[in-house]
């Protein structure tokens, strides 16, 4: 690992000034970050270190939407009472991250400002069209996740907590990658309190992204057998020594059938 | 950049001034000579560094040393009481859990922070729990066994 300078924030103002001022990157939990830097994937000269900010913790109801910080770790979210009442597939989600060791130090914010391609939570953010607050403003779901651990943050811009509107029914389903543990493909599906429905898929793609042909046939009927029958395409999904990019379309349907299964 | 850390180690406050790229694992085994916490993969895979934290099993190799200032740090070595094992280590030993003894560390401190959750764990309980802790010898069955006698023990406060 390269040498840097680490600052522990006391606040967010704090920390977003430090961040303006080096050029640095925010640490969470480390569970991505510190791995990166010792592969020398990462190299920021500047760390700063968020976990001891007491505006990013916490779990809150805000009208609809069930309000998460930015740095509530994996385990504490798998476990919150509030989370499995009102979002139930939040904490499943939550419970399904990596390892236990790894859900005891990660965080909610630094794997939604990751981006990582097979990455969970950006699946149940873009599902359930949640909003992603930050420092300087909110960010709608929808664009928010632009690529490749690419997002619509700024470099000195801090994820402060995340939105998630309250659905009528959600529930993620993941193949994992029997190694990494990561989604070979997820998938959250989502029925709004309108009806409206959306289906997000991650691991498939270099970032999470909708599926308009399984959206329009759920809502039409929010069935199992209506998700198996959409023919998913090919094109434009990742291959690797995983799976192919067919293999993923079919695990696509298959797993959103299963998620809509779950809630019946 | 150095920093000054400060943490309780097995109960033991301790405090250093450490370069700030130190992990908490370096910092255990080179600074604070606890070598019981082992390196098998170096990348967050394996769990053979696994300590607790504040209770909870976190990966030594992929945490900072800085993370942990300020927090309880348990090892390996801070189970035994006066030369006797903690009921844990001593199922381990009981029912083979362990072969080489690489993994072992790890698996008793995953295994510790699966116990204050789920006291008597049924088998799957415990093999989910030990998801983020491999074993190239064993086959996991006597690990398995030890846990839950472990956990029986521990019930009985043994
Ligand atoms: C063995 C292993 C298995 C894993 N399995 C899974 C899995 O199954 N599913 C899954 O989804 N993930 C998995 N992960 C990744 C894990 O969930 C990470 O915890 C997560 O991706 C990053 O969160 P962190 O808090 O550790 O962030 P860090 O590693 O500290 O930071 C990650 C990035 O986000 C930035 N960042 C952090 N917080 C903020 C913030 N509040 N605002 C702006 N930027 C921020 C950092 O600068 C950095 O660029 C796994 C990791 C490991 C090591
Ligand atoms: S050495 Fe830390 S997880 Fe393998
Ligand atoms: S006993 Fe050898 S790795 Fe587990």
């Amino acid at each position: 690992m390269y040498a840097f300078e680490l600052h522990k924030a006391a606040s967010v103002a704090d920390a977003a000034a430090r961040l303006a001022q080096t050029g640095g990157r925010p640490l969470a939990g480390g569970q991505s970050l510190v791995g990166a830097m010792k592969l020398r994937l990462a190299q920021p000269g500047t760390l700063v270190d968020l976990s001891g900010i007491a505006e990013l913790r916490g779990i809150r109801k805000e009208g609809t939407a069930l309000v998460i910080g930015a740095t509530m770790r994996h385990a504490e979210i798998a476990d919150a009472a509030d989370v499995k009442a009102t979002i139930p597939a939040l904490a499943d989600l939550a419970g399904g991250i990596g390892d236990r060791q790894v859900r005891n130090m990660g965080t909610i914010g630094g794997s939604i400002a990751n981006s990582d391609p097979a990455a969970c939570w950006p699946a149940a953010v873009l599902g359930l069209g949640a909003t992603v607050v930050t420092n300087k403003g909110r960010h709608a779901a929808d664009g928010f996740f632009k690529g490749m651990y690419e997002t619509a943050l700024g470099s000195d811009e801090i994820i402060t907590a995340i939105g998630f509107p309250v659905p009528r029914k959600a529930a993620y389903v993941k193949f994992r990658n029997p190694a990494s543990r990561f989604a070979l493909v997820g998938v959250f599906v989502a029925q709004a309190g309108d009806g409206a429905v959306r289906v997000a898929v991650t691991g498939a793609a270099p970032a999470v992204f909708r599926c308009a042909p399984l959206e329009a046939a759920l809502a039409k009927a929010f069935t199992a057998d209506a998700a198996k029958a959409v023919k998913i395409d090919a094109q434009g999904l990742g291959g690797d020594l995983h799976a192919s990019p067919e293999y993923r379309a079919h695990l696509i349907g298959v797993l959103a059938a299963r998620a809509v299964a779950s809630l019946h | 950049m150095s920093v000054t850390i400060a943490m309780s180690v097995n109960g033991r406050p301790v405090e250093a001034t450490v370069d700030a790229r130190t992990l908490l694992v370096e910092f255990l085994r080179n600074d604070l000579a606890l070598t019981g916490t082992h390196v098998g993969c170096d990348t967050g895979q394996c769990g053979a560094c696994t300590v607790l934290l504040d209770g909870k099993a976190v990966k030594s190799c992929t945490i900072l040393a800085a993370q942990a200032a300020g927090a309880k740090v348990t090892t390996i070595e801070g189970l035994a009481r006066d030369g006797t094992l903690h009921p844990m280590q001593a199922a381990f030993r009981d029912c083979h859990g362990l072969q080489c003894g690489f993994c072992t560390p790890g698996m008793v401190m995953s295994a510790l922070d699966l116990v204050a959750r789920h006291p008597a764990p049924d088998e799957r309980t415990v093999r989910e729990g030990l998801d983020g802790n491999l074993c190239r010898c064993t086959g996991y069955h006597n690990i398995v066994k030890a846990v839950q006698q472990g956990a029986a023990a521990m019930r009985q406060g043994g």
